[in-house]
């Protein structure tokens, strides 16, 4: 299965990653419409570590994902190895954002989780922070 | 003396996200953010028209535009010159500049056209039909030998053999980035062409890619070693640069760290300046004892290449050269890019490759020793035309620099000299240099060389040429337009409609 | 106004012809002529000649020079110079049919000379190098004559005319050859002129050509690094002086030769033995100037046999034919099969494939 993966090496620190997850989970087509004058609420963030070294995360889909055991509510499941939400379910316990290790499930403006979906939910068809990336620094891509 | 700016940054307010992209993103600090007004605010001021803000702004929202505050018109006296002016009076320095005359001197690749086939003998179809592009760059002997038994003896003098006939030419490590040369370097690999050292050594994890290096050997000698020589596939004597003929380079120290150093072997922070000549060269007979120092030094297994920027006597030099042992000439011409060049010599001294290629080739020819070196032809060679046109003037092969520069990223704001380069390429600083991926920059070098291997084709099958070396030297194949006699005599080349 | 031929160059359509006995047996010019014939579409008119091998046995040791001087103050020029560096030994016309479709007939002449030794020495060069220098000097430097044809025991025979009709204004049908080529031209830019005809000669080398080379001017350029001197502009010359370049001068063999001016392609050189990969690269990378694109077939005739090769493309259509001790070269097999009518092997030799075909030893 393609996953997300992060090349810390190329990571620009840029942060446009945020934004065009923004934008592709807006539901909107215009990105000023739908960025402008809000506080945003990405799937994906930058990291900065004490070195100044900037990386982007998200969700991982691991085989084997926290979330999805410690979900009270069924929201959260398996789908073709993609993890998904299902936001009628949830509850806002925020279980999962708490078990997460990699601090990969968030909670969105409505105060309920938001996860990476690999933008397989939205009009973009393929994870649009790796299309935005301008150095390379995320990739989707199948590995062993 | 303080001017308005020379760019103003028009930032469209109702666009903007303040996602703070531009303000990350420029080494200049051009941009911040205003916590307090939550706004985007700018100091012009500091802007080199790099277009890094433009490029990365997702919403569009920024563009950057000449400004149109000018001292008071005058034909004679521009703007430019008294601003000039007004900073030399202020420091008392020589004014420095990057990449290639910018100014309206006459482009003579723009008024050549090529020819095509019509009814009296076909095209022939690059889509369909073989179309030949490879090269090889050295010294051919006067005559075939045999062996003992009849057979042709086919050993020949070290060449260098190219899939298409286009190398990246010399930008040393120092003047730009680790990853800018990873990326040629790769490029060159997999296209099967050569990338070349510049002078400044060649980064220990580079030497892999020594049969795709021509390593280069220049006035400051910086960088030069035996193993170093060795692992090229062949050395260039740099004697001069088409942006700044008769001096030598100048690396500032803000850019001599770290592995540019050691690899240059000088002490880190100094500035690595060579000299205007090579102080064993001060004439023809000097440059012979190099060339052949270099191939003894190398067991004559390398061709030797010698650089020379296109001055007035251009014919004449080359036609030392050919008769210096050399195998390769490299002739740069003043349109050529640099890392960093006085501005009164980058505008004012050389002249235009395309007549001193003709002049070159031709003066070759008439001596009969055309066969004794192969020519290469840089300064600014800038697409697939330009190469058709200067390989039918008589080039054997073309140096490109500002090009694979562009395909990396570079955006010609010709601030390389600052060694703040925005987009990873003319810069030592470990944040900036991280921003050109090599895995990025080299595909693109090899697109655009593919791209430009594919027009090239398409042109010589439109003159029913299908191969390279039907069409060096093959001069019937270009007229002039708008050219005087004495050009058009320079170039030997007929007019449009002759 | 029209420009002359060496003012410009000069592009052309053409028939080539050639028929050649493997035993040596000589034939008249008869059939030769006949095979241009329903060629005739091939040529407009404005070029016609032939070469013939085997012609003067009993000058055989002379360079026959065939020569048109504008009118007898060129001649007397020319004859001159030719003193100063060979001994005359005939000096005659050249035997023509007056006829209404050859008109503008410039003096004809047929000179047999031989290299001064003295000269030689004193230039220290041999005699062929002697010949090839001196024609070039009369055709580049006199105006008004023009050498046409300078070998041994053979010569070449054109005017301005259709092809049938200048090999019977030769009377052609009364020499006996055991070699023959023709010509007919469709030159597109030139009011037609004599000396612009074809064959092309230099030294034994006679190169009848049918094409429109694109590697022109990259060719010239080159071969006149080597004191040739490509005044006529056309193809023909070009690839005659590139075949005394390569064969007499460089010393390759007829294979070689083919393999520089038609050259295999890079593929077809990789999928080839070690040995064969290293002699065709050799020789592309020793001799690129001199690879020729574009289309053409020609056919180059020498002492002993001919050589017919077509680009490596195959853009102009070639035939080849064979019977017992004959062979026939033609652009159309309806000219073969007006030289023999029976005959039954015919092929089309493949792009850059060179036809070599040689007089069995000692017997021209």
């Amino acid at each position: 299965m393609k996953r997300i993966f992060v090349k810390e090496e190329w990571c620009l620190g840029c942060h446009l990653c945020e934004y065009n997850c923004a934008f592709a989970n807006s539901g909107l087509t215009d990105m000023v419409k739908a960025l402008k004058d809000k506080k945003i609420y990405p799937r994906v963030r930058v990291e900065t570590d004490e070195d100044g070294i900037t990386y982007a995360v998200s969700c991982r889909h691991c085989t084997n994902p926290l979330c999805v055991k410690s979900c009270i509510a069924g929201a959260l499941s398996i789908q073709d190895g993609v993890i998904q939400i299902d936001h009628n379910k949830c509850v806002g316990c925020l279980t999962c954002v708490l078990v997460c290790p990699h601090g990969a499930v968030v909670e969105d403006e409505k105060g309920i989780a938001q996860k990476c979906e690999l933008c397989m939910k939205n009009s973009c068809g393929a994870p649009a922070c790796v299309a935005g990336c301008p150095n390379g620094a995320i990739v989707y891509e199948e590995r062993e | 003396m303080n001017f308005y700016p020379e760019f103003e940054v028009v930032r469209n307010d109702s666009r903007c996200v303040r996602c703070r992209v531009c303000e990350r993103q420029c080494a200049n600090e051009v941009h911040w953010y205003d916590e307090d007004g939550k706004i985007l605010l700018s100091d012009e001021s500091k802007c080199v028209n790099c277009q890094r803000c433009v490029s990365l702004c997702p919403t569009r929202a920024l563009k950057i535009v000449k400004s149109d505050c000018r001292l008071r018109e005058n034909a004679n006296y521009s703007d430019q010159t008294i601003k000039e002016i007004y900073r030399q009076a202020e420091t008392g320095g020589v004014l420095l500049s990057s990449m290639g005359n910018p100014n309206p001197l006459p482009v003579y690749w723009d008024k050549i056209l090529i020819n095509a086939s019509q009814v009296t003998n076909p095209p022939i179809d690059p889509l369909r039909e073989p179309m030949e592009t490879k090269v090889f760059l050295g010294k051919k002997p006067e005559k075939i030998s045999r062996n003992e038994d009849g057979t042709l003896n086919t050993e020949l003098p070290p060449q260098l053999s190219l899939t298409m006939p286009v190398m990246f030419s010399a930008m040393s490590y120092g003047s730009i980035s680790y990853n800018a040369h990873a990326s040629l370097a790769r490029a060159a690999e997999k296209l099967g062409i050569y990338y070349n050292t510049g002078e400044g050594g060649l980064h220990e994890d580079f030497y892999r890619f020594g049969k795709n290096t021509i390593v280069q050997v220049a006035s400051g000698r910086f960088g030069v070693h035996k193993d170093y020589l060795e692992a090229g596939a062949a050395i260039e004597i740099k004697m001069g640069q088409g942006a700044k003929p008769g001096i030598g380079g100048h690396l500032p120290g803000t850019k001599a760290v770290g592995d540019v150093s050691k690899t240059r072997m000088i002490p880190e922070g100094s500035d690595a300046i060579s000299p205007a000549p090579h102080h064993d060269i001060y004439s023809i007979e000097d440059l012979r004892q190099l060339v052949f120092s270099l191939k003894e030094a190398t067991e004559y297994r390398l061709p030797v290449i010698v650089k020379v920027a296109a001055v007035h006597n251009i014919a004449a030099i080359a036609s030392g050269i050919a008769r210096s042992g050399a195998d390769i000439i490299a002739i740069d011409g003043f349109r050529g890019g640099t890392g960093a060049a006085p501005t009164r010599i980058r505008d004012n001294v050389g002249i235009p490759i395309e007549l001193a290629l003709a002049a070159v080739d031709k003066r070759l020819r008439d001596e009969g020793i055309r066969n004794n070196v192969s020519i290469v032809c840089g300064g600014s060679i800038r697409s697939a035309s330009d190469v058709v046109k200067a390989i039918a003037l008589g080039a054997d092969a073309c140096y490109v620099a500002t090009a694979a520069c562009l395909a990396m990223g570079c955006h010609l704001c010709r601030s390389c000299h600052t060694g703040k380069c925005n987009w990873g390429i003319a810069t030592q600083r470990p944040d900036l240099v991280k921003r050109l991926n090599p895995e990025i920059g080299y595909k693109r070098l090899v697109n655009l060389m593919d791209a430009w291997r594919h027009e090239i084709k398409e042109l010589m099958g439109g003159m029913g040429i299908n191969s390279i070396e039907a069409l060096r030297g093959n001069r019937l194949m270009l007229r002039g337009v708008g050219l005087t006699e004495k050009e058009l005599e320079i170039l030997g080349i007929g007019h449009a409609g002759e | 106004m029209i420009p002359l031929e060496g003012q410009v160059r000069i592009p052309s359509g053409c028939a080539v012809s050639a028929m050649i006995s493997k035993d040596g047996k000589r034939l008249n010019g008869e059939s030769i002529i006949e095979s241009m014939v329903p060629m005739h579409d091939r040529s407009n008119g404005l070029g016609g000649g032939f070469a013939a091998y085997g012609i003067y046995p009993e000058y055989r040791d002379f360079y026959a020079f065939h020569i048109f001087f504008n009118d007898t103050q060129c001649q007397k020029e020319c004859m001159n110079l030719l003193k100063e560096y060979f001994e005359i030994v005939q000096d005659e016309h050249i035997k023509v049919r007056k006829m209404p479709q050859i008109t503008d007939e410039p003096i004809i002449r047929r000179v047999f000379v031989s290299p001064m030794q003295s000269v030689l020495r004193h230039l220290q060069i041999d005699e062929k190098e002697l010949v090839v220098r001196i024609v070039n000097r009369i055709n580049a430097g006199l105006n008004g004559s023009y050498v046409f044809s300078c070998g041994k025991n053979m010569g070449a025979f054109k005017a301005v005319g259709f092809p049938e009709d200048v090999g019977r204004y030769y009377r052609l049908e009364e020499y006996e050859a055991y070699s023959w080529t023709a010509h007919g031209r469709y030159p597109t830019n030139t009011p037609g002129w004599w000396g612009g005809a074809h064959p092309f000669c230099m030294l034994d080398y006679s190169i009848v050509h049918n094409g429109e080379i694109s590697s022109y001017d990259a060719n010239r350029r080159f071969i006149e690094m080597y004191g040739y001197k490509c005044t006529l502009q056309t193809d023909t010359e070009v690839i005659t002086y590139i075949a005394d370049y390569l064969l007499r001068r460089q010393g390759l063999t007829l294979e070689e030769t083919a393999s520089v001016i038609a050259a295999p392609f890079w593929t077809t050189i990789d999928s080839k033995s070690e040995q064969e990969k290293n002699t065709y690269t050799y020789l592309r990378n020793m001799f690129p100037s001199l690879l020729v694109t574009g289309p053409f077939s020609i056919i180059l005739g020498f002492n002993g046999g001919l050589m017919a090769l077509n680009d490596r493309l195959k853009l102009r259509s070639m035939v080849v034919g064979e019977q017992d001790d004959m062979v026939y070269i033609a652009s159309e097999e309806a000219a073969i099969r007006v030289m023999a009518p029976d005959i039954q092997k015919i092929w089309s030799p493949a792009g850059g494939e060179p036809v070599i075909v040689k007089v069995k030893e000692g017997a021209f």
